[in-house]
């Protein structure tokens, strides 16, 4: 984890005001913001853990508990919903046996919701990883899980 | 290199491409059209199309705004039509080259229609139903040149706004907004040239320039679209605001949502810099203006002015009290112009056209066009763009099509949480920033989701504030609170529990909410249930009163009953695809919901095959007959 994260605080050095941007760096290096990684950054930039805490649980993006291979992303916005997007998570609810926000134990997959993904039109929609899936059903669910569950 | 130089360049590439024998193949791969599977198609047409190069060539392009059509593309073949294919699958893929890539055939019965030639044998696309009633001037370029090509958007007239704009001294620019009356298209619609101005006569040797791509509504998705598809309009209006301003540093905030909108831009960014049109001395003059790209982190209340330079800065995003405004002092305390996506790309256009081309276009108080991203239940989904005067009427039935399935228009919900649920008397509405206001919903994000009589108002006005009361920033306590409150008490509703007082305190709440909060988030999140409440009270009285849901859609007052003189005992499809195991067989065979254990998940509705369409929904639930609501208990034998 040392080198990873040493490369992401000397991009950046002590610029303070690129929070944001460090903590989206640490999580697309380790797929969610790990407590080390935190701490280590409040140190070597000198920001308060607690700042760098109160950052990381106000955005929606950041997650602190690990994540899965696989990340499942319902989108639950405005046209999603109306076409019974949330049918559609719960059907992954059931199907991955975990709930929202949460990842299955194998951490293979960790199962998220999003308000939007702006593909409203082919709604209701599900990205696992960096592919999306449109015009969901529940039929769908299982035979769109299928290919990533080996 | 003088820009002249640069036009001319860019203008030899595009006509070596268009002139000539090839065949240009466009293939629409915008994030909608991704979601649609149009990568497979790209794969599947580069590979038919090897080995006849210098014959056909293959382009990335963005969205046409025809998102139920997508996969899309489009064969332009010189000296022929030009032909647009939907539902293009990678299946098909080999017929269309060799149909009409290869040989003569345009398989017009795999076609949308032309968008070049065709005459009597082929729909012309612009003069469909759907693209006769639009304007179509922000998205003039998007789905016909490649955001991947800087000389694309050069040819057809790109950067020339920017390069007059060097010539003119930043009063002139101003004056030439002013006159255009172009408004902020960020939802509010405040004058743009009065942003422009007090931005520009703040005394600061630092400015900076923000361009708002936080599009935060759940269910709009213009922004996203423009920067997918033509990234530069955005760039150039951009560089435009920096100079007359005085910035040399822009940014361009970003939901981190839109992956395939940041890369656009990135190369965008890095074309415009090569060609000279962005970065140290501009076109050799002596502006000179850099970009910066920020990935928002997921929260709605950043699109919030305030609360997004609070982001830039390295803090939470916290709206702010204004005045002081950005412009006085904004990011880093130093003057700060930010404006919407779609503002910004109308600025090189109102430069290069004058502002009597824009002034003409819309309505006297609301001029230029308005762009919508229509969802929902229409036949047409996609994005819509407008003049502004346009009624909402024009855009739900001829643009739109009417309602999917031949379903009834029950209500249209537009701008998103902060605006409004409109219904059916109100279709007549003219779009434009007062008419709206006036009728309780906004002009907003330009977000329309239109609802048909299978959609309750009561859940969507739930839905929505349970959107802002998760998204809410905390720093209120009339909005972190208030939200909480308004939605437990449309919980309550949905599920059958309030009474004609839980109407009222909903009323009563909503108005405090509106009161108390600093933001126009918090402000106007109370927008959805005071419209739904104002226009569809019926549909409340019957949650609250009845334990019915008109709509048949919210869960607890609502039951799935399969009619057993339609049921057909072979079948057994229900039974298998119930996740609870709720449907059991009665002595005849036929099959039967236990309400005890039904999720009502719908399952068994979406199965049942068409010939026998035995699943119905019944809401209130007691209009279940009682001999079909659970299972026998088998008696238990003696032994």
């Amino acid at each position: 984890m040392k080198d990873g994260l040493s490369v992401i605080l000397k991009k950046y050095g002590k610029d303070k005001s690129q929070l944001v941007s460090i903590l989206q760096d640490i999580q697309a290096e380790y797929n969610y913001l790990p407590r080390e990684a935190l701490e280590k950054l409040s140190k070597k930039m000198d920001i308060p853990q607690s700042h760098v805490y109160s950052m990381a649980t106000f955005f929606r993006a950041f997650s602190l508990n690990k994540r899965g291979k696989h990340i499942v992303n319902v989108c639950l916005g405005t046209a999603c919903h109306v076409r019974g997007g949330e049918l559609i998570l719960e059907s992954l609810e059931r199907q991955l046996g975990v709930g929202r926000g949460q990842t299955t134990p194998d951490l293979k997959f960790t199962l998220e919701s999003v308000n939007c993904m702006g593909c409203c039109a082919t709604g209701p929609v599900v990205k696992i990883g960096e592919e999306y899936f449109g015009h969901m059903t529940n039929d769908k669910v299982e035979p769109m899980l299928k290919k990533y569950r080996e | 290199m003088t820009f002249r130089k640069i036009d001319l360049v860019s203008r030899q590439n595009w006509q070596s491409l268009y002139n000539g024998e090839i065949i240009h193949i466009l293939v629409g791969t915008a994030t909608c059209g991704r979601a649609a599977g149009s990568m497979a198609v790209l794969e599947a047409i580069r590979r038919e199309i090897a080995g006849l190069e210098g014959k056909a060539r293959v382009s990335e392009v963005g969205c046409m705004g025809l998102c139920s059509y997508e996969p899309l593309v489009v064969i332009v073949k010189p000296g022929d039509f030009s032909v647009c294919y939907h539902h293009v699958t990678p299946l098909i893929v080999p017929q269309l080259v060799e149909g009409y890539v290869k040989g003569d055939d345009p398989c017009l019965d795999l076609a949308l229609g032309t968008v070049a030639g065709g005459g009597d044998e082929a729909v012309y696309i612009p003069e469909l139903d759907l693209f006769k009633h639009q304007a179509r001037v922000l998205l003039r370029n998007c789905g016909y040149n490649s955001p991947l090509e800087i000389d694309h958007y050069i040819a057809c007239g790109g950067y020339r706004g920017l390069s007059s704009t060097l010539e003119m001294k930043p009063a002139q620019i101003i004056r030439k907004l002013e006159k255009s009356g172009l408004r902020g298209r960020g939802g509010a619609g405040f004058p743009t040239a009065t942003k422009w101005a007090a931005c520009s006569q703040t005394k600061g040797k630092t400015k900076y320039v923000i361009c708002n791509a936080d599009e935060g509504d759940p269910g709009a998705f213009m922004d996203r679209v423009l920067l997918e598809s033509d990234p530069h309009a955005v760039i150039e209006g951009l560089i435009i605001a920096g100079y007359t301003v005085g910035a040399g540093q822009g940014y361009i905030y970003v939901r981190e949502e839109y992956p395939l909108a940041i890369e656009r831009l990135e190369m965008a960014l890095k074309q415009a810099k090569e060609k000279g049109l962005l970065g140290r001395k501009i076109l050799g003059l002596g502006f000179s203006f850099k970009i910066e790209i920020i990935k928002g982190a997921g929260a709605f209340v950043s699109g919030e002015e305030t609360a997004m330079i609070a982001a830039i800065e390295g803090r939470r995003s916290w709206p702010e009290h204004r005045p002081p405004y950005p412009a006085e002092a904004g990011l880093w305390g130093k003057p700060t112009l930010v404006n919407n996506v779609k503002t910004l790309a109308y600025v090189p256009l109102i430069i290069q056209n004058g502002s009597d081309w824009f002034a003409g276009i819309g309505t006297g108080n609301s001029p230029g066009t308005a762009l919508f991203a229509l969802a929902g239940k229409l036949e047409n989904t996609g994005l819509a763009e407008v003049p502004m005067g346009t009624s909402l009427r024009t855009l739900v039935y001829d643009i739109g099509g009417g309602i999917k399935k031949g379903g009834r228009f029950k209500a249209v919900q537009i701008g998103g949480p902060s605006g409004g649920c409109l219904p059916e008397g109100l279709l007549d509405t003219p779009i434009d920033f007062d008419s709206l206001k006036g009728a309780g919903a906004i002009m907003g994000s330009g977000g329309v989701i239109v609802m048909d009589e299978d959609n309750c108002v009561v859940d969507t006005a739930r839905f929505f504030i349970d959107f802002s009361r998760q998204e809410s920033c905390g720093k209120c306590t009339h909005c972190r609170i208030g939200a909480h409150h308004l939605f437990s008490i449309l919980d309550d509703v949905t599920k059958g529990k309030g009474s004609l007082k839980s109407l009222e305190a909903l009323q009563a709440l909503a108005e405090d909410i509106r009161e108390g909060s600093l933001c126009g988030l918090g402000k106007m999140a109370t927008n959805p249930a005071l419209t739904t409440l104002r226009y569809f009270r019926a549909e409340y009285e019957s949650h609250v009163l009845e334990q019915r849901c008109p709509a048949r859609v919210c869960k607890e007052l609502t039951a799935y009953y399969i009619l057993p003189d339609k049921c057909y005992k072979g079948c057994d499809h229900c039974v298998l695809a119930c996740p609870a195991e709720a449907v059991f067989s009665d002595e005849q065979g036929l099959k039967v919901v236990d309400q005890v254990k039904c999720t009502k998940c719908g399952s068994c509705e979406l199965v049942c095959p068409a010939e026998y369409n035995a699943v119905i929904r019944l809401s209130p639930v007691s209009l279940v007959p009682e001999n079909r609501r659970t299972k026998p208990q088998t008696p238990v034998k003696e032994p």
